[in-house]
C-alpha cells in the first residue's frame, strides 16, 4: 500500500466509514464476529471459527462474513461469538463451543431461531443506552 | 420459521433466585394461549448485569428494558406489547429516575460502565487497520500534527487530568512536560507492557484488542516530548499481543502513519518492541529501562528520574499502555469533556480485572469514583455459589485487603490509599467466607519475596522474615509477639525499601492486620482457622455418638492415625493424623467432621 496523505487518510476514513454503514442499511450481510483474545483462544475460539466456517460452506451460505475481535469483557463465558443477521436482533452468545457453533449456523442463521442459554447480550449499561 | 419478535429472560443466579424461572414458564403458557408460540421466541440469556432490578426482561428487536417483571406481570407484557405493539411503561426502567437516583447518592448509577480504554476491543478486527481508521483512529494524530504544537499536546494532557494507570498514578501531562522542557537532541518514549500482576489481563486484551490505539498514542507522545524513538516493552509470555502489535507496525508503516514524515508532516516516529522475561520487578520504569538496554533489570534510585535521564541517559517518558489508551480519545473529545468524568482528583475510567468468587468474572471498565459494591454486586453479578462477601484485594500482589464496611467507597487513588490498599494495575480479587486472609496474605508475600530482586535489605531480607512470621502463623504456631514484630517489618519495608516493589509489599499484611486481626488472633490463640484453608489448624474429629465402630476410617487411613475396637466408637491421634480428609471421605455414617 501506498503512504497515505492527510487527504488521503480522510478519505479513506470516510470510505470505510460509509461502507460499514451500509453494509447494515444494504440488509444484505449476515455477520459472525468471534472474541478472540488470549482467553477465547484458551476457551478454544479458533475450534469454533473453524466449526463456523465448516459449517457455513456446508450450508453453502455465501453472505456470511466471519470476523475475529478482541476482548468483549465476558470472559467468563468464552467463547463468545456475536451474531448480526438482518432484521434479527444482535446477539452475543457465550460459551460457543464447535457443537454450538454448528447449530448457530443452523438455527440462528439459516432458521431464524435464537438459540436459549447460550445468550449472553451486551451488559446491561449498553442495553439500557440503547433503549 | 422465522420469529418476529423475542423475549429474552435473564437466567443468571440472582435474576432466577429472584423468580425468573416461572417468568420464563409464564412467558411460555401466556404466548401460547395469545396463539403467538410461533411468532414469539422466549429465551433465556446469561446474567445482563443488572441484578439488583431483577428478573430482567428484554423485548427484541425493539430493545425494550423491563425490569422486575413478576410471573403476574407477564400476561400484560403479552397482550400490550406482544399483541398490540404497546410498551408497558410501567415496568420500563426508567433511566430519568435513575438520574435522581445519582443526584442523591453521586453514583455514577446509569453508567455503570463506560468504555474509554477498551472503546474497540470486541468491536473491531484488530489486525486490520481500515477498522481502527473507520472508529476514528489516527484522527488524533492528524490533529496534534497538524493543528497543535507540541507545548498545545502537552497542556491538553495536562487538563485532562490523566494519572498514569501503571500504579502510581502520577499526572501524565506533567510527566510529559519535564521531558519536553529537557534540551533538544534524542529523546524515547517507552510503553511499559510488562504487566507482572499474577491475574491482570487488562493491558494484555488492550494490545490484542486494539493495537494501533497504542501506537497511534506513543507517536502523539513522540511528538509532544521531542522523540522521534519508541519502544514497547511486553513481555514474551503474551504472544498474541507482541503477533497483533508486530501486523499493526507493518501496517502502520505501509500507509505512513508510523516511519519517515508521517502523513508529509515533517515528523518522524518509530516503534519498536522490546521483549520482557517476565520478572515482576521489571515492570518498574527503572528496572525496565535497564532491562531494554541489555542489563539485568534492577531498579535504581531515583531523582535522577526518567524523563530527565532514562534510555542511554536520554530524556524518557515511560507510560503504561492503558494510560496510552486514553490519548486519542482525550485528545479527539478534549480535556473538557476528560476532565467531568471520574472524582475530583482522580479523572477518567479504570480498567478492572474482575476475578475470584464472582459470579461474572471478566474485564470491566467503570468510571473513578464507582463503588466495590457496583463493580462486585451489579457488574459482577454477586459472590459465587450464594457464599458471602468477605473481601476484596485490589492492586495485585503489593496490593490491601479491603473489608466489607468499605464496599461502598468510591474508588479512586486517594480513597484507595486511605483504606490501606492502591489502584495498582487494575487487579480485583473478590473473596468470600471460604478464603483465609491471613493465607491470602501469606500467598501475595510469598509472591512479592519471590520477585525481589535482592538489591536492598529491606525487601530483601524483611520481606523473607515476614514471611517466615506468617508461615509460622498459619502453621498453628504464632504467637501475640509475632504480631508486634511483624507491624515493626512492614513498616521497615514501607519506608526503607528501594523501589515499589518492597515499598509496597507488606500492605496485604498491613491491611489484614488493620481489619481482620481476629483472625489471626483465633490462628494465634484458639489454633484455628475459620475458613478452613489452613490446612495445619485442621483437626479431624470422629463423634463418638454417631460412630458405628465399622472400622473403614482406621483402614483407609494412611497415616494410621484412627484407632478403636469393631463396634467401638473410633479416635483420632491429631499427633499422627496429616488431615489428608480421607477418613471423613470415607465414614458412611457422618461421625467425622473437621474444622
Ligand atoms: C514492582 C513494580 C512493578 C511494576 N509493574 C508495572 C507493570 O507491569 N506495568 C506498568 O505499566 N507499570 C508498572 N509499574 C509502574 C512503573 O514503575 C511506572 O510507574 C509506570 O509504568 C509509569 O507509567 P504511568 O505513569 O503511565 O502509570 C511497576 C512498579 C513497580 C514498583
Ligand atoms: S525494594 Fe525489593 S525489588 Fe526493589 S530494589 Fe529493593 S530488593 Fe529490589
Ligand atoms: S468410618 Fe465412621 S462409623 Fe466407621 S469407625 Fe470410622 S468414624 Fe466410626
Ligand atoms: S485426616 Fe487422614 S490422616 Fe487424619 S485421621 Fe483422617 S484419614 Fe487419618
Ligand atoms: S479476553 Fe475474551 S472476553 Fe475477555
Ligand atoms: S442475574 Fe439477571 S441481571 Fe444478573
Amino acid at each position: 500500500m501506498a503512504k497515505l496523505t492527510l487527504a488521503d487518510l480522510r478519505k479513506m476514513r470516510e470510505e470505510k466509514q460509509q461502507a460499514m454503514e451500509m453494509r447494515d442499511a444494504s440488509n444484505k450481510d449476515v455477520q459472525v464476529i468471534v472474541g478472540m483474545g488470549t482467553c477465547g483462544i484458551a476457551a478454544g475460539a479458533k475450534d469454533t471459527f473453524t466449526a463456523l466456517v465448516n459449517a457455513i460452506n456446508e450450508k453453502g451460505l455465501t453472505n456470511v462474513l466471519i470476523r475475529q475481535t478482541g476482548c468483549m469483557g465476558l470472559c467468563h463465558s468464552e467463547p463468545t461469538v456475536e451474531v448480526v443477521v438482518p432484521g434479527m436482533p444482535t446477539v452475543i452468545y457465550g460459551n460457543v463451543d464447535a457443537a454450538t457453533a454448528k447449530s448457530l449456523v443452523e438455527k440462528h442463521i439459516v432458521g431464524h431461531q435464537l438459540i436459549d442459554d447460550k445468550i449472553l447480550d451486551r451488559p446491561s449499561i449498553d442495553i439500557i443506552k440503547n433503549a | 420459521m422465522a420469529y418476529e419478535s423475542y423475549v429474552l429472560v435473564c437466567g443468571g443466579t440472582a435474576c432466577c433466585s429472584s423468580g425468573g424461572t416461572t417468568v420464563v414458564e409464564t412467558f411460555k403458557k401466556e404466548l401460547e394461549a395469545a396463539g403467538l408460540k410461533d411468532k414469539v421466541q422466549v429465551v433465556v440469556t446469561g446474567c445482563l448485569g443488572f441484578c439488583e432490578q431483577g428478573p430482567i426482561v428484554k423485548i427484541l428487536p425493539q430493545g425494550t428494558f423491563y425490569v422486575q417483571v413478576k410471573p403476574e406481570d407477564v400476561k400484560e407484557i403479552v397482550a400490550e406489547h406482544l399483541v398490540k405493539g404497546r410498551v408497558v411503561q410501567r415496568l420500563c426502567y426508567d433511566p430519568e429516575q435513575a438520574k435522581k437516583l445519582v443526584a442523591e447518592a453521586n453514583i455514577p448509577f446509569y453508567q455503570k460502565q463506560y468504555r474509554i480504554v477498551l472503546r474497540n476491543c470486541g468491536i473491531i478486527d484488530p489486525e486490520k487497520i481500515e477498522d481502527y481508521i473507520a472508529r476514528d483512529g489516527y484522527k488524533a494524530i492528524e490533529k496534534v500534527l497538524f493543528e497543535m504544537t507540541p507545548e498545545q499536546v502537552v497542556e491538553e494532557i495536562l487538563k485532562s487530568g490523566l494519572r498514569g494507570r501503571g500504579g502510581a498514578g502520577f499526572p501524565t501531562g506533567m510527566k510529559w512536560k519535564f521531558a519536553q522542557q529537557q534540551p533538544k537532541g534524542q529523546k524515547y518514549m517507552v510503553c511499559n507492557a510488562d504487566e507482572g500482576d499474577p491475574g491482570a489481563y487488562m493491558d494484555r486484551s488492550t494490545l490484542e484488542g486494539d493495537p494501533h490505539s497504542i501506537l497511534e498514542a506513543m507517536t502523539i507522545a513522540g511528538y509532544a516530548i521531542g522523540a522521534s524513538k519508541g519502544f514497547i516493552y511486553i513481555r514474551a509470555e503474551y504472544p498474541l499481543a507482541i503477533e497483533r502489535l508486530q501486523i499493526a507496525i507493518k501496517q502502520a508503516h505501509e500507509l505512513g502513519l508510523l516511519g519517515e514524515d508521517i502523513l508529509g508532516s515533517g515528523f518522524s516516529f518509530d516503534i519498536e518492541l522490546r521483549f520482557g522475561a517476565g520478572a515482576f520487578v521489571c515492570g518498574e520504569e527503572t528496572a525496565l529501562l535497564q532491562s531494554i538496554e541489555g542489563n539485568r533489570g534492577m531498579p535504581k534510585p531515583r531523582p535522577p528520574f526518567p524523563a530527565v535521564k532514562g534510555l542511554w541517559g536520554r530524556p524518557t517518558v515511560i507510560n503504561n499502555v492503558e494510560t496510552l489508551a486514553n490519548i486519542p480519545v482525550i485528545i479527539n473529545k478534549g480535556a473538557d469533556w476528560f476532565n467531568k468524568i471520574g472524582t475530583a482528583t482522580t479523572k477518567g475510567t479504570k480498567v478492572f480485572a474482575l476475578t475470584g468468587k464472582v459470579n461474572n468474572s471478566g474485564l470491566i471498565e467503570v468510571p473513578m469514583g464507582t463503588t466495590l459494591r457496583e463493580i462486585i454486586f451489579d457488574i459482577g453479578g454477586g459472590i459465587r455459589g450464594g457464599h458471602q462477601f468477605k473481601a476484596a484485594q485490589t492492586g495485585g500482589p503489593s496490593g490491601g485487603i479491603i473489608p466489607p464496611q468499605f464496599l461502598d467507597t468510591p474508588i479512586d487513588y486517594e480513597s484507595l490509599a486511605k483504606i490501606g490498599s492502591i489502584m495498582g494495575s487494575g487487579g480485583l480479587i473478590v473473596m468470600d467466607e471460604t478464603d483465609c486472609v491471613v493465607d491470602v496474605a501469606r500467598f501475595y508475600l510469598d509472591f512479592t519475596v519471590d520477585e525481589s530482586c535482592g538489591k536492598c535489605a529491606p525487601c530483601r531480607i524483611g520481606g523473607r522474615k515476614l514471611l517466615n512470621y506468617l508461615k509460622k502463623i498459619t502453621d498453628g504456631r504464632g504467637t501475640e509477639q509475632d504480631i508486634k514484630d511483624m507491624q515493626a517489618i512492614c513498616d521497615a519495608m514501607n519506608k526503607a525499601s528501594l523501589c515499589g516493589l518492597g515499598q509496597t509489599a507488606s500492605n496485604p499484611v498491613r491491611s489484614t492486620l488493620r481489619y481482620f486481626m481476629d483472625e489471626y488472633m483465633e490462628h494465634i490463640k484458639d489454633k484455628k482457622c475459620r475458613a478452613g484453608k489452613c490446612t495445619k489448624l485442621i483437626q479431624y474429629k470422629i463423634d463418638p455418638a454417631k460412630c458405628k465402630g465399622c472400622t473403614l476410617c482406621a483402614r483407609k487411613c494412611p497415616a494410621n492415625a484412627i484407632t478403636g475396637t469393631v463396634k467401638q466408637p473410633h479416635v483420632i491421634d491429631p499427633a499422627k493424623c496429616i488431615k489428608c480428609g480421607q477418613c471423613e471421605l470415607n465414614c458412611k455414617f457422618g461421625a467425622i467432621s473437621h474444622g
